[in-house]
Formats: structure tokens, C-alpha cells, sequence
């Protein structure tokens, strides 16, 4: 790893102007995916913003109609939160299913979300939920996953928290990788306010929504429903792990097993 | 203080070959700068102690090689395998996969801490009892993450199945995983816990 400059700003408005004002600057969440990096020097910042001591973005706070986290809570108090398990218990069993306990103890939810990792396990259930992603100048309803590795973030702009609308009912399954326990595919599946929707992980370059299985559980929200329905393998995933065929048939599986759970 | 960065450097070279092996620090960038050591305190199993660390200083090294405290031990350096977690702040961490500057102001429990006045905590007699260890390379992990399980699971009655998931970041190359649940089973019952 080579070496940097270290801030531990306390306030938002500290750490963007530390951004504003370094070389080549990154934040640092749980560490979980940055530290990895920068020990393989894939990644060599001047400086590592650590985000770990400003209050405004850690808590989970209960909305009316929605479950509000701050960008830095960890998986492991996700997953523990009662209020979670009990609004949206899809959500608090998805951060239990997140890598390992010390997997959880750090890593965040601003920086599985910020760094799109195409096997990370919440953006799907970002996308099926329908969550908001709160910046400190605006917020990021749809399209925040771009690509591989990639969002909507501009360079240097912080997730501060997001919302997640409470469901009627939602699940989440995966077929983790048995060694990394990422996701070879997930899928999380819930009837909202705005109707049904499924949220893709694992397959594609990014997180991604599946209409037709929507439109197919909107008419009969039965695993039944969804059987039928061929998955192209086009643009998925294909690595040591699985192909792409494979996976597509992964998303049927787990869309299935998801809607079992709740239907 | 230079000189004692070169031992470092120089030792973490045996097992971290790609980390800078030269005795200064400078930050990427075209100018030669000058990055400067941080001071941290830690609370390690009980004592206080503060250091001046190079940002990038990872707290398992810290721990093993200012410390001395050579029970957390690295094994795949990639947060894979888990012989490196040590308690943060009462939760288990790799420590292979978080800054010393990250810990500042913490408190840390590594296995040294376990036993106490030269008599083995519950559940390291029931790794001794169970043959949960062969090598023993992975047993300081597997304690470490042992207590912490027991610790955040002991509202609801430990199940193998429970443990089995609990320890999924832990690898073990010897035992075959069998002995290593059965003793977190008992030593978690030793220790009072609804198992
Ligand atoms: C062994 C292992 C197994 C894992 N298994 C899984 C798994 O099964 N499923 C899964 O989903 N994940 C898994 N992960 C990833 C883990 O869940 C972390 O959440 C993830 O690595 C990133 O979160 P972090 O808080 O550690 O972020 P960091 O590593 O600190 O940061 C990641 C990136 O996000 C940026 N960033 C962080 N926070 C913010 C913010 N608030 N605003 C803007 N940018 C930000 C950083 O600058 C950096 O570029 C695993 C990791 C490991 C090491
Ligand atoms: S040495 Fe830290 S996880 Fe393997
Ligand atoms: S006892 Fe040898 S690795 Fe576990």
C-alpha cells in the first residue's frame, strides 16, 4: 500500500472541503473494498477521507412510510435492528447475508451502494424497494447504478443516507458464491406502493430491474407466474463462477424462491 | 523514530511483499512529500498505549509487530480467511482489513487477553477438550469470532447451524470444521449462554 495523507473530518461540510481541496482524494467507509484496494494498489489517493466520525451519517430513523439509514451503518446493526426486521424484515435478513460477522461489523451501506459492486447484495434491494439515495444536494431515486463499478455519483458528491419506502411485502434471495459469499445472483422481489417490483443482482454489470417479471407477478403474484418467463443471457455475467446462461437461469430460480417466501 | 519505521518496513517485507520496503514515507504525487505519522491510542486488552503509525499502517500490524502481540495472525492478507479477527469496540474485525488510524481511540481485545490469570477461558478449554485445533494456525480467529457469536446470539439458543453461518469467515485448513462447532457449541454453553 502506498502511503497518504489521513483526515478524520467530523462534519459533512469538513469532508467535501478536504475533497475539494486534495490531490487525488477517496473516501474511506467500512474499508471493506478500499483497503483490499489500495493493498493491491489498484487505487493510490493522496489522501483517505474516513468518514467514521461524522455523526450525520450513521442511525437508522422510522419514518411513517419509510426506514431512513445513514450511509455509515454498518451491516451488522442493520441486521440487528429491530425496527428493520420488523418493517422490512427483507432488508434486515438481506445485511445479515452480507459476507461475514466481521464483513458486517464494517462494512457500510453508503459504500456497498457507492461502489456497485455487480455481486453486492443491496442494490437490489434498492431497486425493488424503490429507495431514495440522499446526497447533500439532491437526491437519486432511479438510474443510480450505471455500470460496473459505477453510479450516479459525481466525483467527491457522498451518499448521506437513503430511504426505503416500507413494502407491503418483500424478500430477498441469493445464491451466494460458497467462498466469497457474494452474490453469483440475487434477487429481491416486493409489492410497494407503486406495485411489484424485482431487483437483479449478481447477473448483470450492475443491479438492474426485471419488467417482465414484474408485469407477470402484477397480474399473479405466484412463483408459478414467473416460470415461464426465459431470461436472455445476453449481457450477463460469465466468469469462473458461473455463465451467463447459468446466471440467467439463476434469476428465475431466485425470483421464484422469493415470491414463495411472501406469497 | 525514522529508524524504528525501517524495522517495520523491513519486517513486514517477509510477509508483505508488496508493501513499500523503503524506510521513508512519501505520499503519491509529484512532489516528494513528506507524509506524516499519525498518533493513535489504543486500548489493547486493557492497557493504554500511543503510538505514531504511517496512515497506512494496517492495525494487525500495529498489533504484531509494535505490540509484539504475534496471536492475531495473518494468513491470506486479503480478508478472506479470518486468523487475523481481533475485537473492535466489543466486534469482531479483520485486522488485516483496517487501518491502525481507523482503531484510534479504541478498545481492542486480541486472544493474549482471553485467558485470564494463566487459566484458559471456557472457550478455549472447550477447543483443548473438542480437538478443535491441529496446527492451531486458525485458532485465535476462530476464538476471537467464537465470543463474538456468543455475545450477539445469546437471546436465542445456539444451534450448529447458527455457529456454521457465524463462522463462514473463518477458514480452517486442518480439522475439517466438525471439532471446531462442536466446541463453540460447548464452550458457549460453559459460558452460561442458552446453547
Ligand atoms: C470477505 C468479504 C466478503 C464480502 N461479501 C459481500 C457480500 O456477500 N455481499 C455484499 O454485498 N458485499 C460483500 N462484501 C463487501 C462489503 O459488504 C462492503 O460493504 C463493501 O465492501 C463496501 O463497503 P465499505 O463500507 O467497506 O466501503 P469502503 O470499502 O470504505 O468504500 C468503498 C467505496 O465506496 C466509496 N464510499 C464509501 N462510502 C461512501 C459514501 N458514503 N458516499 C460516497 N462514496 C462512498 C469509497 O470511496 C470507496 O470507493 C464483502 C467484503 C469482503 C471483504
Ligand atoms: S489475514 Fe486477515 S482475513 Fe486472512
Ligand atoms: S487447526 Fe490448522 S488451520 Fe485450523
Amino acid at each position: 500500500m502506498h502511503n497518504f495523507a489521513y483526515h478524520r473530518p467530523e462534519t459533512l461540510s469538513e469532508a467535501r472541503e478536504i475533497f475539494a481541496g486534495a490531490a487525488d482524494p477517496l473516501f474511506l467507509a467500512g474499508g471493506q473494498t478500499l483497503i483490499p484496494t489500495l493493498k493491491q494498489r489498484l487505487r493510490q489517493p493522496s489522501d483517505v477521507i474516513d468518514l467514521a466520525r461524522i455523526a450525520d451519517l450513521r442511525g437508522i430513523s422510522i419514518g411513517k412510510e419509510s426506514i431512513t439509514i445513514g450511509a455509515m451503518t454498518c451491516h451488522a446493526d442493520v441486521t440487528a435492528s429491530a425496527d428493520v426486521r420488523r418493517l422490512i424484515p427483507a432488508l434486515g435478513h438481506l445485511a445479515g447475508e452480507v459476507g461475514d460477522p466481521a464483513v458486517r461489523s464494517c462494512g457500510t451501506l453508503g459504500g456497498a451502494l457507492a461502489n456497485s459492486d455487480p455481486a453486492a447484495d443491496y442494490p437490489a434491494a434498492v431497486l425493488a424497494l424503490g429507495a431514495t439515495i440522499h446526497t447533500p444536494d439532491r437526491t437519486i431515486a432511479d438510474d443510480f447504478f450505471t455500470g460496473l463499478f459505477e453510479t450516479a455519483l459525481a466525483p467527491g458528491e457522498l451518499i448521506v443516507k437513503v430511504s426505503f419506502p416500507i413494502p407491503k411485502r418483500a424478500a430477498y434471495q441469493k445464491f451466494r458464491n460458497p467462498a466469497s459469499r457474494y452474490a453469483v445472483v440475487g434477487v429481491c422481489v416486493a409489492e410497494t406502493a407503486s406495485g411489484i417490483r424485482v431487483g437483479v443482482t449478481g447477473a448483470g454489470a450492475c443491479a438492474f430491474r426485471q419488467a417482465e417479471m414484474e408485469a407477470a407477478l402484477s397480474a399473479s403474484f405466484t412463483p408459478e407466474a414467473i416460470t415461464g418467463i426465459a431470461i436472455s443471457e445476453e449481457d450477463l455475467n460469465s466468469d469462473l463462477h458461473a455463465t451467463a446462461a447459468y446466471r440467467a437461469h439463476l434469476i428465475g430460480v431466485m425470483a421464484a424462491r422469493a415470491v414463495s417466501a411472501i406469497a | 523514530m525514522r529508524s524504528s519505521i525501517h524495522a517495520e518496513n523491513a519486517s513486514r517485507t517477509a510477509y508483505l511483499p508488496s508493501s513499500n520496503p523503503g524506510p521513508w514515507a512519501y505520499a503519491q504525487g509529484d512532489a516528494l512529500s513528506l507524509v506524516e505519522l499519525v498518533e493513535i491510542s489504543l486500548t489493547v486488552n486493557g492497557t493504554a498505549h500511543t503510538l505514531e503509525v504511517e496512515p497506512r499502517t494496517l492495525l494487525v500490524d500495529v498489533l504484531r509487530e509494535k505490540l509484539r502481540l504475534t496471536g492475531t495472525h495473518v494468513g491470506c492478507d486479503t480478508s478472506q480467511c479470518g486468523v487475523c479477527t481481533v475485537h473492535v469496540a466489543g466486534r469482531p474485525v479483520k485486522a488485516c482489513a483496517m487501518l491502525a488510524v481507523q482503531a484510534d481511540g479504541e478498545d481492542i481485545a486480541t486472544i493474549e487477553g482471553v485467558a485470564k490469570d494463566g487459566v484458559l477461558h471456557p472457550m478455549q478449554a472447550a477447543f483443548r477438550e473438542h480437538h478443535a485445533l491441529q496446527c492451531g494456525f486458525c485458532t485465535p480467529g476462530m476464538i476471537m469470532t467464537a465470543l463474538a457469536l456468543v455475545e450477539r446470539t445469546k437471546d436465542a439458543p445456539l444451534t450448529d447451524a447458527i455457529v456454521r453461518k457465524e463462522l463462514e469467515g473463518n477458514f480452517c485448513r486442518c480439522t475439517g470444521y466438525q471439532p471446531i462447532v462442536a466446541a463453540v457449541l460447548a464452550g458457549a454453553k460453559a459460558m452460561g449462554s442458552d446453547a
